[in-house]
Parts: C-alpha cells; sequence; structure tokens
C-alpha cells in the first residue's frame, strides 16, 4: 500500500538520550539510528522487552519527548512537518488535527464529565454539538461503558472504565496517524475484542498507526509489522 | 472566525524583545524575548524571586522596563510599542483590550463598592451608558463565573476568597479583551475551591479564545492551562517550548528540579 500512497509518518536517523543533569549528568542512552515508515492502513506494533524505549520512540513521535538527533516527518495537510523542530503552534495543530495519542492512563480533568471530555475533541475541529454529542454517545455505548457513568467526571471509575474513556476520546476523532501505547492494557477479554474492531475500523479506513500491545492476541489481530526497538539499543 | 480555524492564531499579537528590569542593583528579569499569538496560554513558571512578576507587570503595561520593547496588537492603532504611546493611549488600551487577575483580590478589586459594581464598572469606563443592559451584562457574567447572582449588592469584603477571584474574573473578562494576565490566579484558595476555579478558567479560555499570559509555581497549573511554558531562574528564561514537552522531557537542570520536586502531575 505505501508503494501507492506516501507514508503518513517518516522516522529518519531518530535518537534519544536522556541527560540528567541533576544525579551527575548520568546518560540514559536509549535508542540510535532509528528510522521507520508507516503509510495508510498500516499498523506497526513495537516489539521488545520492558525499558528497551518503546514508549520514549512514540513520545518523541509525538512531540512530548525531545529526541537527541534525527527527524520525525508527519503528514499533515497535504505536506510533512518534521514534529521534532516544529514550533509549539504548529505541534498543537498537528495533533489537533492529525496525530492522536492514547496513553495507558487517562489524564483527568476535574469535574469535566466523560461524556465532555469524549465530545472535546470533536468541538475543537467544529463539529456541531448534536452530532458531537450523538457520536460520543454511540461510542460510548460501544465501549459498554454504562450510561449512568456518561454525566460523571471519570476521576472515580475504575481502571478499565478510564481506560475505555481515554480510548473513546482518541478514537472518535478519526485521527489520520494513531499512536496507541498499551490502550489494551487494564482492559477485559470482552472488552479488548471491541478495541481491536475500532483498531481495524480505523485501519480500514485508511489510519497508519503505530502500537504497543502487551497482549499477544491484541497484537496478532492488529499489527502488519513487528518492529523490534531493541536493534536500535545504544550499547551501554 | 471559521468554526474549523485553530483556536491558536498565525499572526503574532503581542511581540516582547530584550526586555530587562532592574530595581537599582537588584534584577528583576534579564533579556527576555517571546511572542504569543492570538488565543494561545502561555505559562510562566520558575521559583520565589525568579522574576515572574516582574516580567509580567512589565508586559502588562504597569511597570517600565529597563531595557526592550513590548509590542501589541492594539485595537485602535495596530501593532504598537506600548512605552511609546501616550499615557492616556495606555491606560485606554489596557482597559479595552487587556484584563489582569491578581493573586489577591483586594489588588484587582474595590472592596468599597458592591460585587454587581465591580464587574460592571468596565463597561461604564469604556462608555456604557444603557442601566438595564450592563445589569443584564452582570447578571450574565456572574452566573458564568458561577456566582450566586442573589449576593450581588453585597460587598466583596462579605465573600469567601474564591467567590472575591470570581468576581475579580468577571469584571476582568466582561468587556471582551484579546489578553488577559494571570498572576497566580488561584495561589491563595483551598484547594478544592482552587481545582474548580480552575477548570473554569480553563473552560472560560477555550470558549473565548482568550490570550492568557498565567504566572505560576504550580506545575499543575501549568499543564492544565498552558499550550507552552517559560521556565524563569534568577530572572532568565532557561527553557521553553510545548507544555507537556517543558513537563515530560525537561531539558535544564534547573527545569529538571523544578519537575521532579513535584509528586504525581
Ligand atoms: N522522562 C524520562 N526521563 C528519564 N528517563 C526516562 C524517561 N522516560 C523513559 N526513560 C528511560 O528510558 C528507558 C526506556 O523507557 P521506556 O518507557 O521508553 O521503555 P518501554 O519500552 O516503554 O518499557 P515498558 O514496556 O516497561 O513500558 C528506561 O530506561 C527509562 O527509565
Ligand atoms: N519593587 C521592588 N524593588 C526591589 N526589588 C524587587 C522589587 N520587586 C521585585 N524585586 C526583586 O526582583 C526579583 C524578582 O522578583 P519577582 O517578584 O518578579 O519574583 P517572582 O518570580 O514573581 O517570585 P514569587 O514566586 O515569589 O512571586 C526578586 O529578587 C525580588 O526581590
Ligand atoms: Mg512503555
Ligand atoms: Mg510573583
Amino acid at each position: 500500500m505505501s508503494e501507492i500512497h506516501p507514508p503518513l509518518i517518516i522516522v529518519e536517523g531518530l535518537a534519544k538520550t536522556f541527560v540528567l543533569h541533576n544525579a551527575d549528568s548520568a546518560q540514559i542512552p536509549v535508542f540510535k539510528g532509528l528510522s521507520l515508515e508507516v503509510g495508510p492502513g498500516e499498523c506497526i506494533v513495537l516489539a521488545g522487552a520492558s525499558g528497551v524505549g518503546k514508549s520514549s520512540l512514540m513520545r518523541s513521535i509525538y512531540g512530548n519527548y525531545l529526541p537527541t538527533a534525527g527527524s520525525v516527518r508527519v503528514l499533515h495537510d497535504g505536506a510533512y512537518v518534521d514534529i521534532t523542530t516544529a514550533d509549539p503552534h504548529q505541534v498543537l495543530e498537528v495533533r489537533r488535527r492529525t496525530l492522536g495519542y492514547v496513553s495507558q492512563f487517562l489524564r483527568v480533568i476535574p469535574r469535566i464529565s466523560t461524556l465532555q471530555l469524549v465530545m472535546e475533541p470533536l468541538l475543537e475541529n467544529g463539529v456541531a454539538v448534536e452530532e458531537a454529542r450523538e457520536r460520543a454517545e454511540r461510542l460510548l455505548s460501544d465501549l459498554k461503558l454504562p450510561q449512568a457513568h456518561w454525566d460523571l467526571p471519570p476521576a472515580t471509575f475504575s481502571g478499565g472504565e478510564q481506560q475505555r474513556v481515554n480510548i473513546a476520546r482518541s478514537f472518535i476523532r478519526e485521527y489520520p496517524v494513531m499512536l496507541l501505547d498499551e490502550p489494551t492494557a487494564s482492559l477485559d477479554a470482552e472488552n479488548r475484542a471491541i478495541v481491536v474492531q475500532l483498531i481495524r475500523q480505523a485501519l480500514a479506513r485508511g489510519a497508519a498507526m503505530i502500537g504497543i500491545f502487551h497482549d499477544e492476541d491484541v497484537r496478532d489481530a492488529v499489527a502488519t509489522t513487528l518492529f523490534p526497538v531493541a536493534d536500535f539499543r545504544v550499547a551501554a | 472566525m471559521n468554526a474549523l480555524s485553530s483556536r491558536i492564531e498565525s499572526t503574532p499579537l503581542l511581540k516582547v524583545d530584550g526586555l530587562t528590569k532592574w530595581y537599582g542593583h537588584i534584577l528583576g528579569c534579564r533579556d527576555v524575548s517571546f511572542d504569543m499569538r492570538a488565543g494561545e496560554v502561555l505559562g510562566i513558571v520558575g521559583e520565589s524571586g525568579s522574576g515572574k512578576t516582574t516580567l509580567l507587570n512589565c508586559v502588562s503595561g504597569k511597570l517600565p522596563p529597563s531595557a526592550g520593547s513590548i509590542q501589541f496588537e492594539t485595537s485602535r492603532f495596530g501593532m504598537s510599542d506600548i512605552y511609546a504611546m501616550s499615557e492616556p493611549d495606555r491606560r485606554r488600551m489596557q482597559r479595552e483590550d487587556w484584563g489582569f487577575v491578581h493573586q489577591n483580590p483586594r489588588d484587582g478589586l474595590r472592596m468599597r463598592v458592591s460585587g454587581g459594581a465591580n464587574v460592571a464598572e468596565p463597561m461604564m469606563s469604556l462608555g456604557g451608558r444603557h442601566y438595564g443592559k450592563m445589569r443584564q451584562a452582570t447578571i450574565d457574567w456572574l452566573e458564568r463565573v458561577e456566582f450566586d447572582t442573589g449576593r450581588i449588592d453585597d460587598r466583596p469584603a462579605n465573600f469567601s476568597g474564591g467567590m472575591q477571584q470570581r468576581i475579580q474574573v468577571a469584571r476582568n473578562l466582561i468587556h471582551g479583551p484579546k489578553l488577559v494576565f494571570m498572576d497566580e490566579p488561584t495561589g491563595g484558595l483551598d484547594v478544592s475551591v482552587q481545582a474548580r476555579l480552575l477548570d473554569l478558567l480553563r473552560e472560560l479560555v477555550r470558549d473565548l479564545r482568550l490570550a492568557v499570559m498565567i504566572v505560576t509555581h504550580d506545575m499543575a497549573v501549568a499543564r492544565l492551562m498552558a499550550d507552552r511554558l517559560m521556565v524563569m531562574k534568577s530572572g532568565q528564561v532557561v527553557e521553553t517550548g510545548l507544555t507537556d514537552q517543558v513537563l515530560d522531557d525537561p531539558q535544564h537542570p534547573y527545569t529538571q528540579i523544578l519537575v521532579s520536586s513535584v509528586l504525581q502531575i
């Protein structure tokens, strides 16, 4: 597919070393010389042991971590934006319309209801309130979040419930590029299957994805390629 | 504005260049430069005495800097150096285009007139004459900041800190400013009151597409409110960038200490 369509993500020569200035400037080298491309409909799954740098790579692609070297280009409005050098406004704009990220934990905003949280990405993109509400309700039902929870802020929800809110908030937007860092970690088998469905739907409409999944069932169900991050480990 | 357009606009609203302030031999801030755009929330963080309030006061026209320039896209004159304007023009521009929310409500409110009058006053000073309309706008704004309108005629001294702060917020937003300065707007409040006020501020800033320059020493406040952060130490900016990047992968030794000294953010 990537022969016909240009890649949505191009990572080239990426390196990340953490420098802990207040611990004798200890260096934590994570990876270097890392390159990958993801085209529409592809789901690259990052593989490797705990601590190998899967999340650090994903966060570097999102602009949350600052890589030490290399570039991360994301296709946004028909042109590539290098997330590692773009100014903050531009990164926010790419995140608003192109690049979605599901982390393992929901960052709860106190007092804002679940429904409102899920509607928010649509409202920010100019979708009318009624349509946003309908789509949010449909997705929360699909994810089997009890209706009694919808008007409450998710602060008191169980881990799995919060995770489903988190997933709804990201999948509702139908981002062209999605980064998924263990989105199924605190879910039971039934809910994992629902998330697998959502991922497959997104791939079918042409989304490019990079995922981290500890669960092998999920990985086998969605991965188009396995990417071993350890191949780019820096010899310590 | 097109509903699909970005919350943050592409043209600069404010340009600060080489701003330095000395208090005699004491340094307030040194060589600070940055731009702000319409709709952008810029957070200023740093330890006590690092120059945050000095910077905010210089930029907001309250404290003439020792060196450097501050240009603002004024409604009347377009992009102008705010300290090159005449004093009356500058004061008028501050009333029309800006708001300033102080940490201590007593610095931002008139304690001798009612809460309602505090909120209505900016409209009157900008030439509002229609009593009925102004009263309605005042009530609308008090509701918006979730203030009990039954107490509209009480004086601020009889209100709790959280209520006073809501009055101050309404007073500073009612005239439709483009840029609002906030110095530790939730600093003096109980934690629970603080959380509610922050949510309210966050909602208002988004709905009104306000540009905000907010000073805080609280990293959770910074994360919740700001698009972008500037970290100050000893009067200088040591790091700047996207809020989550500065907090999750800080580069400067001082920022690393600042972030690691907070438990869960
Ligand atoms: N913000 C940070 N500051 C300093 N070091 C970090 C930071 N984030 C990650 N690291 C370090 O980078 C290395 C890679 O961590 P990372 O979280 O990317 O691993 P991972 O492959 O996602 O592991 P896991 O499967 O356990 O989630 C680890 O040594 C970790 O301690
Ligand atoms: N009016 C003044 N006269 C003399 N020195 C001053 C004056 N105002 C501030 N300073 C000094 O300038 C430096 C910066 O102070 P500033 O109030 O800007 O810090 P800040 O970052 O806002 O601190 P805080 O978090 O405690 O409010 C400090 O050393 C302070 O003592
Ligand atoms: Mg990880
Ligand atoms: Mg101060």
